[in-house]
């Protein structure tokens, strides 16, 4: 009896195991399915650097360039905000804030991470976009720039508790032997314990952009979503993650613009793959050394 | 004698929160010799010999009392943390390059200090080495990763990047702890050549190595120092029956 019991736990974790990589094999079966038919009409150079989203209008025209520009202006500009912000954050965190401010520390960047973004997105487009609006005196406040920094705030909490892990696990060796040398402790941490955290740090920034990428609701409803190539981060953009989200609920089942947002669907999952391979290969880095 | 003291110690008490670590040890380390601390684990010989340093000071809940004079000049007074240790260099019990090339773990010293001319940095480098008899096996590959070299080597390199910052003073801290015999004999070696320039303070668990190269020995237990002589002496004929125990191999 006993046997059996150990027999049937020992299949149904096996089972657990295998069906989730079933589940994203099935997924990504589904969306080449329903993405790549959209091959056979349309050509895929025309897709990638078409200048014109105008699914609707007759006949359609299926460019993704305003909105993978869109994409990459927001997360640039996310990325320039967050990281260095973020970095500070985490050295400060792990080397120098006193213990009771640490914990209190941590605490913020955990709730910070826990903030939907829907709740995000609704507090931008209420101060944010104003305050864009009345300063650059733009005739709106829905730009790149905004979603750019609501998504930096969404990025940090990842980039800081990753940043931080990687800084706290340097070798206590390295700080005492550098500190032993006559080195002050500034100069250690800019030229021993950053120099030793360096992959996990860069790891922590491409989980960061992951983030940022795939995120879909704060920029659908601070970004202004015109699907026009941009050239500042003054001007409203439209990203694939909003394409997909705004346009699935009215789209003709089955019609060529049901596919092609299958097939932007499939250029998102190949840039986040990408993103969290080299991310990987940063923190297998780190624990092998 | 006066004018031969380097370092000066005076009741020197430290605590790190409620562990109490040394209980007010005084002595004076001579100039151009080398002391040898002895002593089991946890007798406070590492704390007495981070606090000539002040590397005690990095860690939380630490309190002292108590004075030390370097030259006649109280360390925790008249210098900066980082100006002493410019002046006191030190050698860990775990040989631990920092992840960089072996010329810039040398140079790591000097340019911390503002030296960035490219000659006198070479200069720095060879002479280091070569003073920790590291030079004729790394002088072909400076630039390749200080992490790559043996464990005795690694433990020459962290002397020679001591040695780069030009100091007065050398502390170590069990140095050849993870070294195997003949890598221990070359460190040794150095040791003996180095107390001509220098002041040397050798915390070691080996009492051996303390008989062959020390010119004194202090013996620590428990916090305490129990007494502080020439070598010879503590080693034949020791004032107090623990150090007697401790050194034929009672406990400890």
């Amino acid at each position: 009896m006993r046997r059996f019991k150990e027999f049937i736990i020992e299949k149904l974790v096996f089972l657990s195991g295998i069906l989730v990589i079933l589940f994203v094999c099935l997924i990504f079966v589904f969306l080449l399915k329903e993405g790549l038919s959209f091959f056979k009409d349309v050509k895929l150079s025309a897709f990638l650097l078409g200048k014109y989203w105008y699914p609707i209008s007759e006949p359609p025209r299926f460019g993704i360039l305003p909105l993978i520009l869109g994409s990459l202006f927001v997360t640039l500009g996310a990325v320039l905000f967050a990281v260095p912000l973020s970095i500070g954050a985490a050295f400060y965190v792990a080397e120098i804030a006193p213990a009771r401010i640490r914990d209190f520390l941590k605490t913020g960047i955990e709730i910070l991470a826990s903030i939907p973004s829907v709740v995000l997105g609704f507090v931008g487009m209420i101060t944010l976009v104003p305050w864009i609006k009345a300063i650059f005196h733009v005739p709106t406040g829905l730009t790149a720039l905004a979603g750019s920094i609501m998504l930096g705030f969404m990025a940090m909490p990842t980039i800081i508790s990753i940043s931080e892990d990687a800084i706290t696990a340097v070798p206590r060796q390295y700080k005492e032997g550098s500190i032993a040398l006559g080195a002050t402790r500034w100069q250690t941490m800019y030229r021993v314990t950053i120099h030793a955290a360096k992959p996990g740090i860069i790891a922590a920034c491409m989980l960061g952009v992951g983030r940022v990428i795939g995120e879909t609701m704060a920029v659908m409803m601070i970004t202004g979503n015109a699907a026009v190539i941009p050239r500042t981060f003054l001007q409203p953009v439209r990203t694939l993650t909003a394409t997909i989200a705004a346009e699935m609920g009215e789209v003709v089942h089955g019609s060529a613009h049901y596919h092609a947002l299958f097939s932007i669907g499939i250029i998102l999952f190949l840039i986040t793959f990408m993103i969290n391979i080299t991310a990987d290969f940063f923190l297998h880095r780190v624990r092998t050394k | 004698m006066e004018h031969n003291v380097c370092f000066s110690v005076r009741d020197l008490d430290i605590r790190f929160g409620a562990v109490h670590a040394l209980h007010r040890v005084s002595c004076d380390i001579a100039r151009n010799g080398i002391l040898g601390a002895i002593g089991p684990a946890n007798s406070g010989k590492t704390t007495f010999l981070r606090a000539l340093n002040r590397l005690n000071e990095t860690q939380d809940n630490y309190r002292m009392s108590g004075s030390i004079l370097l030259e006649g000049r109280d360390i925790n007074k008249d210098f900066k943390p980082e100006g002493l240790r410019r002046r006191v260099g030190m050698i860990f019990a775990l040989p631990m390059p920092l992840p960089l090339s072996i010329y810039e773990n040398i140079a790591f010293g000097p340019r911390r200090q503002g030296i960035n001319d490219k000659r006198r940095l070479d200069a720095a480098v060879e002479e280091s080495l070569r003073s920790a008899f590291l030079w004729e096996e790394v002088k072909d590959r400076l630039k390749s990763a200080a992490t790559k070299l043996s464990g005795g080597q690694q433990q020459r390199l962290c002397i020679a990047r001591t040695l780069a910052v030009k100091p007065d003073v050398i502390l170590f801290d069990e140095p050849c702890s993870g070294l195997d015999p003949i890598s221990t004999a070359k460190v040794e070696e150095s040791m003996v050549v180095l107390k001509k320039k220098y002041t040397i303070v050798l915390v070691t668990n080996n009492t051996k190595q303390a008989a062959r190269v020390s010119d004194r020995v202090a013996f620590f237990l428990m916090g305490d120092l129990i007494e502080e002589d020439v070598t010879d002496r503590i080693f034949t004929s020791p004032k107090d029956k623990r150090t007697e125990d401790y050194i034929v191999g009672k406990f400890g």
